[in-house]
Parts: structure tokens; sequence; C-alpha cells
């Protein structure tokens, strides 16, 4: 009996707190300044400078920016818990029918553009490779630098991790689809592969063109040949918005239906020309 | 009568509390439970004992957990082997050879190691001790078991150290005293007596030590390269399950496969805490009857 | 003779191994220290990050952490101690009991990361707080509770058991026993294993991953369902993700001495605690 007794008082004791719970949650108030976006780690240091900025000329406005990944920012736009999802590639058809599942209508909108450096140590005497010769890298065809014309030197591949939206581009374009290979070594984010790579002689890596641009003679970008037979293009702000550099991407926010309030008139202010200086400013392509 | 019911209420009021504990971990593993189930039926639990993690792909997704699970592993294997002599030494040392001055020093600041914050040390590691790691063995790159496993060791050390101490100082000084009168040189009492006698104190605390190293998480995912590769070799990079968990679960469009796989990989790990935990509780339990 | 001198060398070894654990320990604090007290000023302590944390200071982060930890204490303290006090002066031998020792041993063996994906399941997502400060302190809060449950009923047994047999032959009620006669005596041991606890948990990264930590949040929050930034969190941010991670490393080390230096600050406090109070009662 005594048993019984306590056992109820717990499930009972539980219970109240479980229900009180929700109560709390009335409190919470929809501030009208606030916006959250999560999302792409590409686009945090980007859409950290546009809240600042934007914070700067609009009194009261507040807005949270957190990274994780795109599909972080993604997963968090369906499941409700941000405004905004900065995202580095395209929402996927699985992640499409997801949102039409939860009814929701999602709105695209591209607000910057972004060429993916290939990048390998100042040291190491390779200067281009075609995007093929990349994909066997990747996929693990080619372990040793002498099979692109280096050095007879293992070649130490780094990528980011797979909830970065730039893994998932960079499969689609440069591997054609396949599979990484097993060896790659997943860093948790953009800085620690420039750091690698300029203390790892044969490594090469992958980053936003912002983050090699940022890291100077640290790291050494590589020209892409878009073909074996065409002539390299190097990554740089030009050959992004030109087209020539064919390793390059949108940049997106994604809203749920279209935007109102604070959040539009914070997309609105990332549109601006004043925006699209700070996407010039961080090493990012304006759009316009 | 009132006083009865006041009684009772508080008593009601310290049981409901001390029952959410018990509602934590029911929660926690229903809750793992329930989100990883659906994945038994597709894509069925077979995927888990594959040997390729490849949780993103255009081709085939792979969920297979034996290269987290032989990652955690190698790399908790290595930490033991490298905390194990420090902390045990350090124990002994401490309550048994260092003076009184030491012992009063040595204690607060080795706790005071225990609360570097792990994110601290993971910094730490990535700046400072990868490149060591890469120049000393001659590596292509740092990012390996190894490294993550002397980080991971330096954190057991002051688990492995507090608790063997202890174990080492309720030794009665008896056993001490009938040794000696043998003729035993205190060298000798202290590795045939002393420490034989807090054995399994001393293992009990190799294994909270170990149950520590297996779970962190911060550590390992700046340092050991992540790739998901089964190797039983030190200077390769592993990925383990917390980093894997840490790195991919804010990815995971809710509810995927992947989702759910990441789960698994979840309670796995709670598994094999659970049973360390389990076991070296039992042997502790076991020495402090004896005493 | 021989033995005496390899007794010698053999304590010579383990002082050498003991010395060489202190001196990594003093290193790398050394390392820190050296590296972080030139960026503590006023303006790093109370401004908030520019420039993606390259510039301005970590005020956002210092409070953000600081809430937590209020918030941690405020769910785990009361719970641990009445869980504490429960199984030290309550519990008798029984299947309740056991149950309850065998959650408490599981609790405390569960990896931070697991305790992370738990909060974000149940806080942040089944009970719909959204990444915020509750959910993040009530994920935190769970993890340091089986500390401070064992840690305090280690305090509350060191009692001895004269004064409740005193207490009640007197007349007293039980409650009244506890209240008057075994509290005062455990309290400030029931604390220092308490603030150990926690701690620990203001220097964890894990389990505020997936529950409360945002990137980049100049304001502090209005509410407890504010998102917050947070110093763990704001230090692997900058050593990781960081554009130039160079550039800002003495924003790394900077940011890695305050974290330190408040979770040591609260650990200090309670070995202090602890140590003057071994002096005062003696039993």
């Amino acid at each position: 009996m005594k048993q019984r007794i306590k056992l109820l008082a717990a499930v009972l004791g539980t219970l109240a707190m479980l229900v009180a719970f929700p109560v709390f949650q009335s409190f919470e108030a929809q501030a009208g300044g606030y916006v959250t976006v999560k999302g792409s780690d590409t686009m945090v240091h980007l859409v950290s400078s546009w809240a600042e900025a934007f914070m700067n000329h609009n009194e009261g406005m507040e807005v949270s920016v957190t990274g994780g990944g795109s599909g972080t920012g993604i997963a968090a736009l369906l499941n409700g818990t941000t405004d905004v999802c900065a995202a580095s590639r395209q929402m996927k058809e699985k992640e499409y029918k997801l949102a039409e599942s939860k009814g929701l209508d999602v709105m695209e909108h591209v607000v910057a553009r972004d060429g993916i450096a290939v990048v390998v140590n100042p040291r190491n005497p390779i200067e281009t490779l075609s995007v093929e010769q990349i994909g066997k890298i990747y996929t693990g065809a080619y372990t040793n630098w002498n099979q692109v014309g280096g050095p007879d030197k293992p070649i130490l591949v780094l990528s980011r991790e797979s909830s970065s939206g730039t893994y998932v581009f960079f499969q689609e374009h440069v591997l054609k689809k396949r599979d990484y290979t097993t060896r790659a070594r997943l860093m948790p984010a953009t800085s620690t592969i420039i750091h690698s790579v300029s203390t790892d002689q044969w490594a090469i890596g992958y980053v936003g063109l912002g983050y090699g641009v940022e890291a100077g003679d640290k790291v050494k970008m590589l020209g892409v040949k878009k073909d074996e037979n065409e002539h390299p293009v190097y990554p740089s702000e030009k050959t992004v918005s030109s087209g020539a550099y064919s390793i390059a991407r949108p940049l997106h926010f994604y809203t749920k239906g279209a935007p109102t309030g604070a959040i539009k008139s914070f997309i609105d202010f990332c549109m601006s020309k004043e925006g699209q200086k700070i996407v010039i400013e961080t090493g990012y392509v304006a759009v316009q | 009568m009132k006083s009865k019911m006041k009684e009772k209420a508080i008593k009601l009021v310290f049981t409901s509390a001390a029952s959410t504990a018990i509602l934590i971990v029911a929660l926690i593993f229903l809750f793992l439970g329930n989100e990883a189930a659906p994945f038994a039926k597709v894509p069925g639990l077979s995927e888990l004992f594959g040997q390729k993690w490849m949780p993103v792909s255009f081709e085939k997704e792979s969920f297979g957990l034996l290269p987290l699970i032989t990652g955690s592993l190698l790399v908790t294997f290595l930490a033991t082997i490298i905390a194990v002599p420090f902390g045990v030494c350090g124990a002994v040392y401490i309550s048994e050879v260092a003076s009184r001055f030491e012992r009063e020093l040595f204690k607060p600041f080795i706790e005071l190691l225990a609360g570097i914050p792990s994110v601290v040390i993971g910094f730490f590691g990535l700046i400072v001790l990868t490149p060591i790691v890469k120049d000393v063995f001659g590596l292509y790159s740092g990012l390996t078991a190894l490294t993550g496993a002397l980080l991971l060791a330096l954190m057991a050390i002051p688990t492995i150290i507090t608790i063997s101490e202890d174990a080492i100082s309720n030794v009665p000084k008896s056993y001490k005293e009938a040794s000696a009168a043998l003729g035993a040189s205190e060298l000798q009492t202290v590795w045939k007596v002393t420490v034989p006698a807090a054995l399994s104190g001393i293992i009990a605390a190799v294994m909270l030590g170990m149950g520590r190293v297996i779970g962190e998480t911060m550590v390992v995912m700046m340092v050991t390269g992540n790739a998901a590769i089964v190797t039983g070799s030190p200077f390769e990079s592993v990925r383990t399950m917390t980093a894997t968990i840490a790195a991919e679960m804010g990815e995971v469009p809710f509810g995927s496969d992947h989702y759910r796989a990441l789960f698994w990989v979840g309670i796995v790990l709670l598994i094999m805490t659970f049973m360390l935990n389990l076991v070296s509780h039992r042997v502790l339990k076991k020495y402090q009857d004896k005493q | 003779m021989r033995s005496r001198s390899a007794q010698t060398m053999i304590y010579w070894l383990m002082r050498a191994f003991t010395y060489f654990v202190l001196i990594v320990i003093a290193y790398i604090i050394f390392d820190i220290i050296r590296n972080g007290m030139p960026v503590l000023s006023w303006e790093f302590l109370t401004e908030s990050p520019r420039k993606s944390g390259a510039e301005g200071g970590i005020l956002p982060a210092i409070v953000g952490t600081l809430l937590l930890v209020l918030g941690t204490m405020a769910a785990a303290l009361p719970l641990g101690m009445a869980s504490a006090i429960y199984l030290s002066e309550y519990a008798k031998r029984g299947r309740f009991t056991e149950m309850l020792r065998l959650a408490i041993l599981t609790l405390a063996g569960v990896p931070s990361i697991v305790f992370g994906l738990f909060g974000l399941g149940l806080f942040v997502l089944f009970l719909n707080f959204g990444a915020s400060i509750i959910a993040g302190s009530l994920t935190l809060a769970c993890m340091v509770l089986p500390t401070i449950i064992v840690s305090s009923e280690e305090a509350l047994q060191g009692v001895p058991q004269s004064l409740r047999e005193g207490s009640l032959a007197l007349g007293a009620t039980k409650w009244e026993t506890i209240r008057k006669n075994v509290l005062p005596y455990a309290i400030p041991g029931m604390m220092t294993g308490s603030i150990l606890g926690i701690g620990r948990a203001a220097g964890e990264t894990a389990p505020i991953l997936l529950t409360v930590a945002a990137f980049y949040l100049p304001g502090l929050p209005d509410s407890i369902f504010d998102q917050v930034m947070a110093l763990p969190y704001h230090l692997y941010v900058l050593a990781t993700q960081h554009p130039s991670a160079d550039l800002v490393r003495p924003m790394q080390y900077g940011t890695a001495l305050v974290l330190m230096i408040l979770v040591m600050t609260v650990n200090l406090a309670a070995v202090l605690i602890r140590s003057r109070m071994r002096k005062k009662y003696r039993w």
C-alpha cells in the first residue's frame, strides 16, 4: 500500500509539472521587432554583418543569427524554430515534400552569390585542376598527388561536415552526385579546413570564396578548368558573377510564405544597395 | 492531527521530487526509443550493421554504425592506456609519497583541471597539440585518433586520481603496519599491500574515467578529423559517436531515416556508458562493502 | 641497499609522472592566461561583438552563460536537494528506492550530447519552448541533477545519527528534526557539491548546442524564452567557424580565459567552502 502511494505521488507530481510548463508558454510574447535567422555556416558571417548593420539602422529591431548548416536551418524553418533560414544550397525535393505535408508554403529569396574555392597549401606545386580531377580526388579514385601531375605524396582530403550546404553542393556539382571517399576528413567548420590546409602540406580542401580571400596567403586557391582542354579560371568576384568560374552557387534565404513585418524589412535591407555592399565587403558576390 | 497531515504532505513533496530522476531517465529512454523505433521497419535494423556511415548521398545512404563504434572504442582505448599510468601513479604518489605541502597543493589543483571546460581543452588541442602530434610522428595531418586520445586522457586523469586516491587513503593503516612489521620496505608495502587492497576502487576509478571519455563530444569533434573509417591505427582519423550526433543532428530533416539513425547512435552510446557505469558502480560497491 | 635505491628510483618515477600532469595543466592555464590577458579590458567585458566576434566584446555571451547557470540552479538545486533529503532521511529499502538509485546512476552516465538530444526533443520541440534559456537550463539541470543528489546525500549522511535521535526523542516530528537538526549542518556540504556540479554545467557546450545557443545575438534577452549567446559556444564558434580564425585568435583566448575564470571561480568557491567547513564541523 505504502509503495503504491509513493508511486502515485510520483506520477501526480510529475504530471503537475508537465501540465504547468505549457502554461508558461503563453507568456511568450511575439515581439514585433525580433527576427531569428538560422542555417548555413558559409553565410553566418555575412548574415551577422547584415544583422549588425540592420540593427544599427533600426532602433529596437533585434536579429539573432545561428549557424549549424543549411540543413539545420531548413529543418528549423520547417519545425517553426526560426523565422528565416539561410541556405547555401537549394531545398531538396524531399524537404519541399516535407514542407508540403506540414502545410507550409516556403518562399525562396536569392540574396547573394558565392564561389567555392578549392584550396591547397601554398607549398604545394599544383596550380590548377579540372573539375573532373577534383571530383576524382574527393571520391577517392585519386589518392596521390602524382596522379594529377604533382609529386609522389598522398592526398589528404578535407571536406565539410555532411550538415553543410557546401558539402551537398560540392557533391552534386563536382563529385557529380557520387559519394565522398570515406577517408575524407570531415571538418566541423570552414575555418578548421583553412587551418589544416595552411599547416598540412599535402592537404586539399574547399571553402567559400569569402573565406578563401580572407585567408590571404595562408592557402592557395586553385584555378579550376571546367574541362581538361579549357583555360583555368581563378575564383574571384568577377569570375563568379560573370559565370566563368564553374563552381559557384546562389545563396538563399527561405521564409514561410511571403515575409511580413520585421522579417520583410530585414530581407529588404539585405537586398538594398547598402546590404549588397556588405555582401562584397565580406567577400561574396552581389546579386544586383 | 494537522501536524500529521503536514508531515505526510512534506514527505510527499520529497518523494515526488526524488521521483523526477526516475521520470527523466524514463523520458530519455522513451524519447530516444520513440524517435529511433520507426527505423526498424524502414529501412530495417540490418542497415545499422553495415560497414559504412554515409548518411548524405545521392547514390545510397548508408547508416552502418561500425565505423562510429570502432572510432569511439579506439579513442577510448587509447585514452585509457595513456591515462591509467598517470592517474594511478599520481594517486599513489599523492596519497603515499607526497609531502603534506604537496598534497594540500595538488589536490585542489587537479580538481581545477576537472573544471577546465572541454571546449577550452579542445581549443587548446586544435591550436597547440595538433601540430605537435603531426611533427613528432611525421604525419600528414595532426587530426588523428591519438590527438583526441591524448586530450581525453588529460580529461580523465583528474577523475582517476581523485577516486583512486580516496580508495588508497582508505586502506586501513593496520595493513601497512603489518607489512612494515614483517620487514617489507616502504615500496613493497605500497605495491604489494596498499595498491592491491585498493585495487577495486582504482578499477572503478578507471572505468568512471572511461565513461567520461566515451561521452565527451567537443574535444573529439575538434581534433580527430571525423572521417568515418574502420581502423585500429592511432594515426588515422576517426569519427566518434558523440561527434557524429553533435555534427549531424541539427542538420537532419526531422523524421527522416538519417534523423532516426542518429537516435540509434544515441541509444548505442547510452547503453555503452550505462554498462560501464553499472559495472564500475558494482565494483566500487563491492569494494566499499569489503571495508 | 639495492632495494633502497630501487625505491628511490621508483618514487622519482612516480613523482615525474605526477609532476608531468601538473605541468601540462599549468601550461594550459598559463597559455590561456598569457594570450588572453591582453584582450581583457572593460570594453571586452561590456560590449557586444562586432564583425562576427572579431571586434567588440563578449557581454551577451557572459550574460547568457550566467543566466543559464542561474536557470540551472533554480531548477536543479531544489529538486536535487529534495531528492537527497528523501534518499537520506525518508527512503527505506525497497523497490522504489532501488529504482531511484538505479535511475540516478544511469543519469550520471548519460553523455552530455545525449542530454542535448533529449533536451532538443523534449523541451525545444515537444513542449515547444523553442531554442531558449528555459530549454537550455532545464537540459543542463537534468545533466547536473545526479551530481547534486549524490553529493547532497553524502553531506546529509555526514550529520551524526545522534542529532536526529536526540531531536526525535524530545518529541519533534521528523520534518522538524530535519529542518532544525540536520539541514543546518548539512547545507554547506550540500551547497559545495552542488556548486561543483553547476560549475561543470557552465562550461558545457554539447547540451546547449541543440537547445539554446545563438551564434550572434548582440542584444540581451528579455524573457526566458529568448535565445542567448553562451561563452562555450561562442568560443567554439570563434575557434572553428570564423572566416579568419587566426585573426580573431586573441578574441578566442580572451573568451577562453573569461570562461575559465568563471568556471574556476565557482569551483574554487566550492572547494574553499568545503575546506572551511571541514575544519568547523568535526564530529
